[in-house]
Order: structure tokens, then C-alpha cells, then sequence
């Protein structure tokens, strides 16, 4: 049954067995060890399982493992930098008290990633639909939108892109 | 200052790098999937099952079932033991049961080498049932010939109270005589919550094995040293034979404030020879077998003089229980306690409440115990006794909140601290509260704005209804820096911030130095009962000032030891100084030589348990200002603003978070977020996060939190409690803000667009359908 | 881990078809935010399955057709329909219905093609594509046929789509199209991840001085079995003054619609929504062409 999956797991090549049936999310986190990728539903609710597929931010519970073949794959795992430094967007995170128990936190901070390179500004509105395919329960949101809006402000300044 | 300082989370760091460690992220792997068989009816016995074909699937270790399990009743809530037996919890529970008294019921278990097989295996083991009728509500339930869902409570009444405070005027002998007396003005209502959930994004797994004859369970828990404890008394072992680990958790909400399936999970590992074994627990279970906020009824009375003071008020609320006691009456007797602290009756005040036994799933602990339900009853009565006899509804409140000074007749827990009347006038006009209530007077057209608000007030811990006990350790590193080890635990809510600024604050070192060891480990962790009741920071806090000042006084006498002619000791800035303010050693130095001075090595720690008998109440409000859309029944939250007082913030930036998270879930309360059920089967309809309507962040407006701090004498740091209140009075603040829009009073929670429909029908608003 | 019999990854559409033609029993899956959930659930469990996940090449991509037809490829995900430059210029309700669809993560992944096969009458783009009159184009064994959205819908969860058949192209002609501006309101109970208490939308071709609602386009979701047009309303009110079809709208459609009392909402409660919101759907697609409302 098992298959051999190639692609690329946070800038590494990858070369994993995996079992056709699993989602990507069951591969990232039982095989690859990458357990900030979260299950808090299994049916692309809540978010927490959220990854980066090719640069697009995708629930990995509901995403088969068989679809990755080729594929680039980015987790919170593989944001910090040589060195061990967090990035802006994380230290924004750290910074604006966004984070409490932490268990929708990798996954809103990969989809803030997907937010923040695409190097716009955004309004507040607009953050919070681009955030909405997340649950939390501890912080209402508000710190969270805080954080994406000054990763998302600071990205700005260095590589900003005018609206089409 | 250490404390009062806003530091970053000590472990925000490791939640935004994915290296945090949650509890399935430490499950080894493989390892034997554990699945549970939930029954097809709400209410009856299991007659046989057939488990044969499920037994001989391959792969599967092991078919355990309701006939197996040891026969001890066991209770769940996350409560201090109580040595004394008339006040132990109820114990109604067992591992698996063949009385089925909710729709899922557990009554098997498969230990299986995979999910799948676990789950095929479910699948073929065959149930006869007997079936009794189903019984969601209370009136069901206390109905003459209903079946006793426990055989103890042949009435489905798992308590009842009836407390009557003694009466201030003699020429009255009872409350109903004052509420009947025609020189007040007299008002009646009722007033009812839904049943609703934590959801927490985190479900509570669990994994458990045997090592060296004990078993070992790690679990997403509030309250490691009681699953401990529960886990004993329901295999009927020593608790000394358990060790509970407590990694970082995804969420509680009191829900983890439960032992919910580690029992289980304890006894299918010594089913199967101690291998280990992973109970997972799906979305979908976590909403039909774990825990729930009680959905409560209110019948109100209350008599008003005609200068607004409110003279003696009588409730009677029904607490529906479901099928198990879990809390047991404690929720709903805090829920009639609160409804009279908050605005104490100047005559007397009755009240009477009743839990009562049903066949949905047992509602437990979730933020607030009981106060959200209480507060809706009590902020939409003030709202319209205001609104009926033409009071200002602010002026209203502030004649007849609680006093400083206050003693509740019955716990004796007094008001230490209040700055509610600040908190009041703060809110309003950050809201513009005036300006606004005169703008949106003579409204008309199909979408309308209001504002509303809604006061609380809040215990901080338990005491005196139960144990307040806590422990703390100090471990001195080498390098100057301690170990700071606690049984309270990190849920989300910043404990572990707070906690080691305290410390740093009563050793006299700076918060960086102080290592806290986040995972609670039964085997090594002080005693402490957990996180509930927005008690760590008060109770646990207290500990942590205690062993603190101790384990400085050790370094201090260490140093005069060194130091022998110097005078007037102190820390400061990692080091020993003198009265002088001369640098006498680094702290550092100071450690290195305690552990390994050949004139007298000591290793420096302090350890012990301040036993707390003090409690204090923490205040608040909520404004909102909504835009009601009437031919739709949509209510948009344009603005929400709450006002805090939980004395001495430790940290501002921390304690603002905590409100917004309190804000956001009280919003889902108020208007969407509701467990609906099939009242034939009594299956539960919406358990998912799809079906279940919690707030995303499409569904707020942006949320301020204020504070008004004051300077609590019985807190360790002049605080007091913070985790629970901001949940309390968003609810009523945005019920009473529709009223204000509309003039429709919607007296049931959730404020859904169905019932609003309904309800702006009825009024007039809306002409046809 | 899902339990999940085989899966068939396929390499092209004629390769699917073949595969489906040899499985008599397997389902297609595309986008997986559907199917995968069916399994979970147990409906599906132990099925077999022929993956078209992987054939953005062949069904992927929406393109303007030299006819000025616009071609919808079905393996096109929500969030491609939005952006897509085709759709923003020529049908721009129709991205702002597929933007509507759960959360970003889910209109990453979900597909229209798998948004209107599964046959869900709450399906966001279901009730713009037919008040659109968008075509199917459905390729067999036997070659292609093209199928009418007004034929499509066979009852609930079901489509004509035979079992070794695929959904290889969206077509919305270019005369259903043009001269309409269009509004898509979805009534949910929350704003995001959810699914539609009722969908409405509306189309209108103004006349020349915006004054007159040429021609109406009614489409509901919710408000029956499956997506349904409203042919009374759209009688009722083609030709009005634009003031007086808004007016009428909601009433007019009452007598189409027939939507049913569930746990999640009552027939009263949506036939409220059917009235109010048809109202507005039609001022706002009014406004978006030019008329002062």
C-alpha cells in the first residue's frame, strides 16, 4: 500500500513512504515530526492544520498526501531563518500578544505568510475575511489582526506592490 | 517592577516557531488507536452486544464493552476532594455504561493497531437496546412517571436549594410579602440561557501507558492533580499508582476542567498489557460527550421603590444537568448566589434552584459557572424594570450596586476592592453613551442602531464553598536564575507569564531569570488543584509571594553568611547589596558558592503551600453599540467596549488579551452560538465547528478592553480574578442594545435571526409573514 | 487517515473516464473538501476513488472564447474564479459568489466543477450560474454533450452526470451575460465558514437610461430542492420601472419558491429571506449598472 512521495518540506527535498489514504496533515505531522501542523476538526473548519501548498495557504486535513507529489510544501517549522531568528511576522505575533493557548497559531501564521508576501496593503476588513478560515477561541481576533496588519505594514515598506 | 510590567508570554516564542508541544505532538508513534461506541438512542439500557465480528477483524487488540468495565461509580468535576462525605461530588459515572442516558452514550471501546481498523471494527459490533422515551427539558424530566435516568434520583432532581436571606424590615416576615406590597413598584419576568460550548480548538486526547507497575497518562488537561486523583477512584487504585502529565494545552474554558476521558483511557492500557494506547477524541465527540455551559431558566421577581432602589428580589432557576452530574448543583447555586450579590436586596431576597437530570449531554464547567446564565436573568431585569417604571437605566445600577464593604450572608465573601461606578462612568463615555442613547431616541425604517450595557460582578476562587490550596517550589540554578515549578497550569490564559513575574517580583530578580516549568508532572509538580474559578493568579498567587519571599530570605541569609559584617541586605539588579547600595556579590556568584563551597554547600530552594481563606469579587461592564437589520434579524455589533476591574493588572497587555477572548465568546453567546437537538432521538444536530456557529473574525467589530484598576487588599499583588468575567456581561449588554433599537425585548438567548424574525414580528416590525 | 478502499490517480480525462468505465463503483474526487468529508462521516467509507485532482491542465482555467462566450474550466478553484482578470471584466457576480464559499483555505482547494456536480442546492455558485443559464459540457465514453443548468439538477444531490461521465467545461454564453450587472447575497448565519441559509441572486439588463429593469434574473439557493430559477418574479417584474421591480420582486417570488422547515431554519423564516432579500439583491445589481436606487 505504501507510496513514496517526493516534494519539498520547507525548502528541504523530501523522499517519504506514505500510505495513499493519509491527508497531508497526517504526513507532515506522523512521518516528517512537523506537529505544528494541528488537527482541531478534520473536515477544514477550523484551520489550525493550515500549510502553505505551492504558496497558497490550504487546510492539510482535507488535502491528500498523493496530491503533493512535486509540490512545495512550507510549514511554521521552516520559517525562522538559519540562525534560529524568528521572522517579522512571528516576532509580530510575539510583540502584539497575539498568541494565547497557541493551538491556531502556526496555522494563522501560515496564512498571514501567504498575506504578507503577496506584499499588498490590506484594510482592516480585508484582513479579517483573509483570516477567516481560522477558529480561535482565546483572543476575539483582535490581537491576531494586529499583528498581520504590522507584518503586513512593515513587508510593505520594503517590497511594496500597488494595487492592480 | 516585575509585576504591572507588559512582558511578551514567556512562551510565545515556542507557540509561534510550531516547537510547543501540545499533547498528541508527544504521542510516540505508532501506537494502538483507542475508539469509543456511542449509542444510537438518548435514553434506556444496553441489553446485549454482540462483539464477535469486531473481535475477530484483524488488527484489532482489543473489544472492551459495558459488560467489562469495573463496577465503581465515579465522579468527574474538577473540584477539590472534599474529606467530608455530605460534600463529595456526585459520583453517577462509570468507564462504559449500559444505562444510556445521552444520545452517544459510551458503551464500548476497541483498542485497535490503526484509526481505521479501530473504526471498521465500531461498525460491526451489534447493540440491543431497551428504549425509554426521551427526555431533553426539565419539565420532561420532573414530570409525574418519568423515568429515572439515575435509580439514586428516582425525581430526576439531582438537588434543589432554597435560601432565603434574613429579612431587613420587621414588618415583613417573607420577601413575597415585600414583593407584593403595592407602595413598590413590582415587576415579574423570565428569562432563559441555551446550552452552549467551549470549543476550544484543541479536542482533549489523551494517551496512556504502564511503566514499572503504574500507569502514565499524558492529556490536555486544566487540572492534572485531579485527573490524578479521579483516575484512582475510578480503577479503585492508590493515587500514588498514577502519574498525570499535563503538556501545554489547546484551550480549556473549563471544559478541561473535567476528567473526561482519562480514566478511560487509564484502564484500556491495563486492558492490553500496558502498551500504549492513544484515545482520540473527534470534534464531533468533544460536542456530544464532553462538557457544556447549563442552559439555565429564570422566573424573576422583584420590588422597586419608586426612588429606584430595588427593596427584595426572588428567583427560581431550573439547571438542566443532562445525563450526568459532573458540577452538580454548584453551577446553579452560584448562579442564584451571583444574581443576588451583584445588586443586594435592601429588605431580602429568596431564591430557589433546582438541578435537574435529562437526557442531553451533561453540561459541566465552561468560563463563568453559572454567572453568564445569572447575568443575562439580572441585566435584562434592570434593563426592563428601567425601562417599565422609567428609570435611567445606568442610574438604575449604580443605586444599587454592591457596596464596598459588602458581605454575602451566606459565604461571608466580602467586597475588599470595588471600582464598578468607575468602570461605569468610564465605559459610557468611551462610548458616548449619552450622545448615542439621545441620537437613536425616535428611530424608524427597516435598520436601527442602539447601545446597551450590562454590569457584573465575580468571586476570584472557590473558597469558602471549597478548598483554596496551592504549592509552590523555588529551585536555585547555578547560575543565579531559579526553577519555578507550580501545580496551577498554562492554559492559553498567560498563568505561566503572570506567574513568573510574581515571583521575579517577591525574589527580587528580573522575569527573565525566572524558568517556569510549564508541563505539570503529578510525580514532581506541587500540589495545586488547577486553573478554574479565576483563581490561579489570586490563590496561586499567594503561593508563589509566599515561597518567593522565603527562598529571598534564603539567598539573603546565605549572602550574610558570606558576608558576615555587612548590613541591611537586599537584591537588586542580580546582586547582593547592601544598605549602602554597595554591590556585595552577583547573585550568580552567590549560587555557584552555595552549591559547591567547601565550607558549607547548600542547594537553595524554598517549597510550601499557602492554604487560602480570603476571597474578593472582581467587577466589570460591557457597552455595545449594535445595528439591528429587522426584516432580516441581524444584528451587527458596530462597537463593543468592556470595563475591568480585577485590581492590579500583573500584566496589562496580557489581561487586555484575556478580554477580547471573554468579548468574542460572548458575542457567539448573544447571537449565534446554540446546541440544538432532535427531540425524538435527542441526537445532537450541530456538533461541528460547521453547524456550530462560534465567531470568526468576519463576525466582530474590533474589541477595546478598558480596565479600572484598584488595589485589592486580599490579593498578593492587589489582583484579582480576570479569566472568566470578560465572557459574563457581553450577552445582556447586546440583548439590552437591541432593545434600545427596536423596543423589542428578547428575553432567550441566542438573539438568532430566526427568533428575532419572529419576535420583530410579534412586535409590529415586521407587518407580514 | 481516511478510510479510503483505492484511489486511481488520473493522468488525463480520457484516462478517468476509462477508469470510471472500469470501476463501476468508483467516485470522482477533485478539490477533496467534499468527498474527503463524506468519508470521514462514514457515507463514503471504504470507496473507491478516481482522483482528477492533478489535471489543472485539461480542466483548470477560465478563459474568454473568441465568440465572447465565457469557459469555465471546472477543476478551477473558488479563489480562481474570483481572480480570474475574465470574470472580474465580464461576470463579475460570479466571483463575488465563489468568494463567498467557506474561508480562503476552503475556496483554495474547493472547486466550482464540484460545487454544482455534488447537486447542493446551497452551493455559492449554484444559484448565479443558473441565473446565468450556464451551460454544461459533459464528455463520456461517447463523446461530449452540453447540457442546459435549467436540466441540470435532478433532484437533491443528484445531477445528469452518468457515471462515467466528467464535467469538463462551464460555459455561460455570451448573451446571458452581457448588458447584465449582477448581485449574489448569501444569508448565512455567520459571515464566513458557513454554509447558505438562503442565496439569492439577481440579474438585470437596465434600459438605455437606467431607468427601466429590462430584463430580471431571479436564482435561489435553499429555497427548494436545488437551485431554482423564480419565472413568476422575473415575469412580474421585466419591464418595470426600476423603483417599482424592486418593489414587487420579493412578493413575486413567494409563489416559486418552495423551501422547507429543517433544524436550521424554518419555511417561514426563508420565505421572510425570499421576500426581503430579493428586493435587494435587485437594487444592488441595479445600482452596479448604473440606476439611481
Amino acid at each position: 500500500m505504501m507510496e513514496i512521495l517526493h516534494c519539498t518540506v520547507n525548502n528541504k527535498p523530501v523522499e517519504v513512504g506514505i500510505d495513499p489514504r493519509e491527508s497531508l496533515a497526517d504526513t507532515l505531522r506522523q512521518r516528517l515530526g512537523l506537529t505544528s501542523v494541528k488537527k482541531g476538526c478534520e473536515v477544514g473548519e477550523c484551520g489550525a492544520c493550515t500549510v502553505l501548498v505551492d504558496g497558497v495557504a490550504i487546510d492539510s486535513c482535507i488535502y491528500l498526501s498523493v496530491w503533493a507529489q512535486g509540490k512545495t510544501i512550507l510549514t511554521v517549522e521552516g520559517l525562522q531563518n538559519e540562525n534560529g531568528e524568528l521572522t517579522p511576522l512571528q516576532k509580530a505575533f510575539v510583540e502584539e500578544a497575539a498568541v494565547q493557548c497557541g493551538f491556531c497559531t502556526p496555522g494563522i501564521i501560515m496564512s498571514a505568510v501567504e498575506i504578507v508576501g503577496s506584499g499588498k496593503l490590506y484594510t482592516r476588513d480585508e484582513l479579517r475575511k483573509l483570516i477567516s478560515g481560522h477558529l480561535c477561541r482565546c483572543t476575539g481576533y483582535e490581537n491576531i489582526l494586529n499583528a498581520v496588519e504590522r507584518a503586513v505594514n512593515e513587508t510593505h515598506k520594503f517590497v511594496g506592490k500597488e494595487e492592480e | 517592577m516585575e509585576v504591572g510590567r507588559s512582558i511578551p508570554r514567556v512562551d510565545a516564542a515556542d507557540k509561534v516557531s510550531g516547537r510547543a508541544k501540545y499533547t498528541d505532538d508527544l504521542c510516540p508513534r505508532p501506537v494502538l488507536e483507542a475508539k469509543i461506541l456511542h449509542s444510537t438512542i438518548a435514553n434506556g439500557w444496553v441489553k446485549s452486544m454482540d462483539i464477535s465480528a469486531a473481535q475477530a477483524l484483524p488488527g484489532v487488540v482489543k473489544v472492551l464493552t459495558c459488560f467489562d468495565v469495573p463496577d465503581i461509580q465515579y465522579p468527574t468535576p474538577g473540584h477539590p476532594w472534599s474529606v467530608e462525605k455530605g460534600h463529595q461530588d456526585v459520583a453517577d459515572r462509570k468507564l462504559l455504561s449500559r444505562r444510556v442516558r445521552i444520545y452517544g452514550e459510551d458503551i464500548a471501546a476497541v483498542v485497535a493497531e490503526d484509526e481505521i481498523t479501530a473504526q471498521r471494527a465500531l461498525e460491526l459490533i451489534k447493540v440491543e437496546y431497551e428504549e425509554y422515551p426521551v427526555m431533553l427539558e426539565p419539565e420532561q424530566a420532573m414530570a409525574e412517571g418519568a423515568v429515572a435516568i439515575h435509580e439514586e434520583k428516582p425525581d430526576n432532581v439531582l438537588a434543589k436549594m432554597d435560601l432565603r436571606t434574613p429579612i431587613a424590615d420587621d414588618r415583613y416576615e417573607n420577601v413575597e410579602q415585600v414583593l407584593d406590597d403595592p407602595q413598590f413598584y413590582q415587576f415579574r419576568g423570565h428569562y432563559a440561557t441555551q446550552q452552549v460550548q467551549h470549543c476550544h480548538i484543541e479536542n482533549p486526547v489523551s494517551f496512556a501507558w504502564m511503566e514499572a507497575g503504574r500507569i502514565h497518562v499524558v492529556t490536555s488537561t486544566q487540572i492534572p492533580h485531579i485527573v490524578r486523583r479521579v483516575i484512582g477512584q475510578a480503577l479503585g487504585i492508590g493515587w500514588g499508582n498514577i502519574q498525570v502529565i499535563k503538556p501545554y494545552i489547546g484551550g480549556g474554558f473549563g471544559n478541561k476542567q473535567e476528567v473526561l476521558y482519562e480514566p478511560l483511557n487509564a484502564w484500556l492500557t491495563t486492558q492490553v498489557g500496558g502498551r500504549c494506547v492513544r484515545l482520540d477524541v473527534s470534534r464531533e465527540e468533544t460536542f456530544q460527550n464532553t462538557r457544556s455551559r447549563h442552559p439555565i431558566s429564570f422566573d424573576v421577581a422583584a420590588a422597586v421603590d419608586k426612588d429606584g432602589n430595588m427593596m427584595a428580589r426572588s428567583c427560581t432557576a431550573i439547571s438542566n444537568q443532562g445525563g450526568y452530574a459532573s458540577h452538580g448543583n454548584a453551577i446553579v447555586a452560584n448562579a442564584i448566589t451571583g444574581f443576588r450579590q451583584l445588586y443586594p436586596d435592601r429588605i431580602g431576597h429568596h431564591s430557589t434552584a433546582y438541578t435537574v437530570y435529562t437526557n442531553r449531554p451533561a453540561p459541566g464547567a465552561m468560563r463563568g459557572y453559572g454567572i453568564p446564565q445569572c447575568n443575562f436573568a439580572v441585566e435584562c431585569m434592570m434593563e426592563d424594570i428601567a425601562l417599565k417604571f422609567g428609570f435611567d437605566p445606568i442610574e438604575l445600577r449604580l443605586k444599587n450596586i454592591m457596596p464596598l464593604g459588602y458581605v454575602d450572608p451566606f459565604n461571608g465573601i466580602t467586597c475588599h476592592s470595588t471600582g464598578l461606578a468607575e468602570c461605569i462612568q468610564k465605559g459610557r463615555e468611551a462610548i458616548g453613551w449619552d450622545e448615542l442613547r439621545e441620537k437613536y431616541k425616535d428611530q424608524t425604517g427597516p435598520v436601527r442602531r442602539g447601545v446597551g450595557m450590562a454590569c457584573f460582578s465575580y468571586k476570584t476562587g472557590v473558597y469558602p464553598i471549597s478548598l483554596e490550596t496551592s504549592s509552590a517550589r523555588m529551585v536555585l540554578n547555578q547560575d543565579g536564575t531559579i526553577q519555578l515549578h507550580l501545580g496551577a497550569t498554562e492554559i492559553g490564559q498567560g498563568g505561566d507569564t503572570v506567574f513568573s513575574q510574581m515571583a521575579a517580583e517577591a525574589v527580587g530578580i528580573p522575569t527573565e531569570d525566572v524558568h517556569i516549568v510549564s508541563f505539570q508532572d503529578t510525580d514532581t509538580a506541587p500540589f495545586d488543584t488547577g486553573a478554574y474559578a479565576s483563581r490561579q493568579t489570586y490563590v496561586t498567587g499567594k503561593a508563589i509571594k509566599k515561597v518567593g519571599l522565603e527562598f529571598r530570605e534564603k539567598l539573603l541569609s546565605y549572602a550574610a553568611e558570606l558576608f558576615p559584617e555587612a548590613k541591611d541586605l537586599t537584591i537588586s539588579e542580580r546582586f547582593i547589596t547592601d544598605g549602602a547600595g554597595e554591590k556585595l556579590i552577583s547573585l550568580e556568584e552567590l549560587a555557584t558558592t552555595a552549591f559547591y563551597s567547601l565550607e558549607h554547600s547548600v542547594h537553595i530552594t524554598a517549597e510550601g503551600t499557602n492554604h487560602c481563606k480570603e476571597n474578593t469579587f472582581a467587577f466589570g461592564c460591557c457597552f455595545a453599540e449594535v445595528e439591528v437589520d429587522i426584516p432580516l434579524g441581524k444584528v451587527k455589533v458596530l462597537r463593543m467596549i468592556n470595563v475591568h476591574d480585577s485590581g492590579k493588572l500583573i500584566n496589562p497587555a496580557l489581561a487586555a488579551a484575556q478580554v477580547h477572548g471573554g468579548m468574542s465568546m460572548g458575542i457567539g453567546y448573544a447571537l449565534s452560538e446554540d446546541m440544538k437537538f432532535d427531540p425524538k432521538t435527542g441526537r445532537l444536530l450541530n456538533g461541528n465547528l460547521l453547524d456550530y456557529k462560534m465567531p470568526t473574525s468576519m463576525d466582530h467589530p474590533d474589541l477595546t478592553a478598558l480596565f479600572v484598576e484598584t488595589d485589592d487588599p486580599s490579593g498578593p499583588f492587589g489582583n484579582k480574578a480576570l479569566g472568566e468575567p470578560p465572557a459574563i456581561p457581553v450577552a445582556p449588554a447586546i440583548r439590552n442594545a437591541v432593545l434600545s433599537a427596536t423596543g423589542v425585548a428578547v428575553n432567550t438567548l441566542p438573539l438568532s435571526p430566526q427568533k428575532l424574525v419572529e419576535e420583530f414580528t410579534k412586535g409590529g416590525l415586521i407587518g407580514h409573514v | 487517515m481516511y478510510d479510503i478502499g483505492s484511489i486511481y490517480q488520473a493522468t488525463s480525462v480520457a484516462d478517468a473516464i476509462r477508469a470510471l468505465q472500469a470501476d463501476p463503483a468508483a467516485l470522482v474526487i477533485a478539490g477533496g473538501t467534499d468527498v474527503l468529508i463524506k468519508i470521514r462521516e462514514g457515507k463514503l467509507a471504504g470507496c473507491s476513488l478516481v482522483s482528477i485532482h492533478e489535471l489543472t491542465g485539461e480542466l483548470s482555467g477560465i478563459t474568454l472564447a473568441d465568440n465572447g462566450d465565457v469557459e469555465i474550466g471546472p477543476l478551477s478553484t473558488f479563489r480562481d474564479v474570483t481572480f480570474s482578470p475574465v470574470i472580474r471584466e465580464k461576470i463579475p457576480v460570479l466571483g463575488e459568489a465563489t468568494d463567498m464559499a467557506g474561508g480562503p483555505q476552503l475556496r483554495a482547494a474547493g472547486t466550482i466543477g464540484g460545487n454544482v456536480c455534488n447537486g447542493i442546492t446551497s452551493a455559492d455558485s449554484a444559484s448565479t450560474l443558473t441565473a446565468l443559464d450556464a451551460v454544461m459540457v459533459v464528455r463520456g465514453p461517447a463523446g461530449e454533450r452540453q447540457v442546459p443548468i435549467s436540466q441540470w439538477y435532478k433532484g437533491v444531490g443528484k445531477v445528469d452526470l452518468a457515471h462515467d461521465e466528467l464535467l469538463v467545461k462551464i460555459v455561460i454564453p455570451r448573451e446571458h451575460y452581457e448588458g447584465f450587472t449582477g448581485h449574489y447575497i448569501k444569508y448565512a448565519m455567520r459571515n464566513a465558514m458557513d454554509i447558505a441559509t438562503l442565496g439569492v441572486s439577481c440579474l438585470v439588463k437596465l434600459s438605455a437610461d437606467k431607468g427601466t429593469a429590462e430584463t430580471v434574473k431571479l436564482a435561489f439557493g435553499v429555497a427548494g430542492p436545488v437551485p431554482m430559477r423564480s419565472p413568476a418574479a422575473e415575469a412580474a417584474v421585466s419591464g418595470l420601472p426600476i423603483g417599482e421591480a424592486i418593489e414587487k420582486i420579493g412578493k413575486a417570488a413567494l409563489g416559486d419558491v418552495n423551501p422547507r422547515t429543517s433544524w436550521r431554519a424554518s419555511k417561514e423564516f426563508r420565505l421572510q429571506l425570499v421576500e426581503e432579500l430579493s428586493g435587494r439583491a435587485l437594487r444592488e445589481a441595479a445600482r452596479k449598472g448604473g440606476a439611481a436606487v
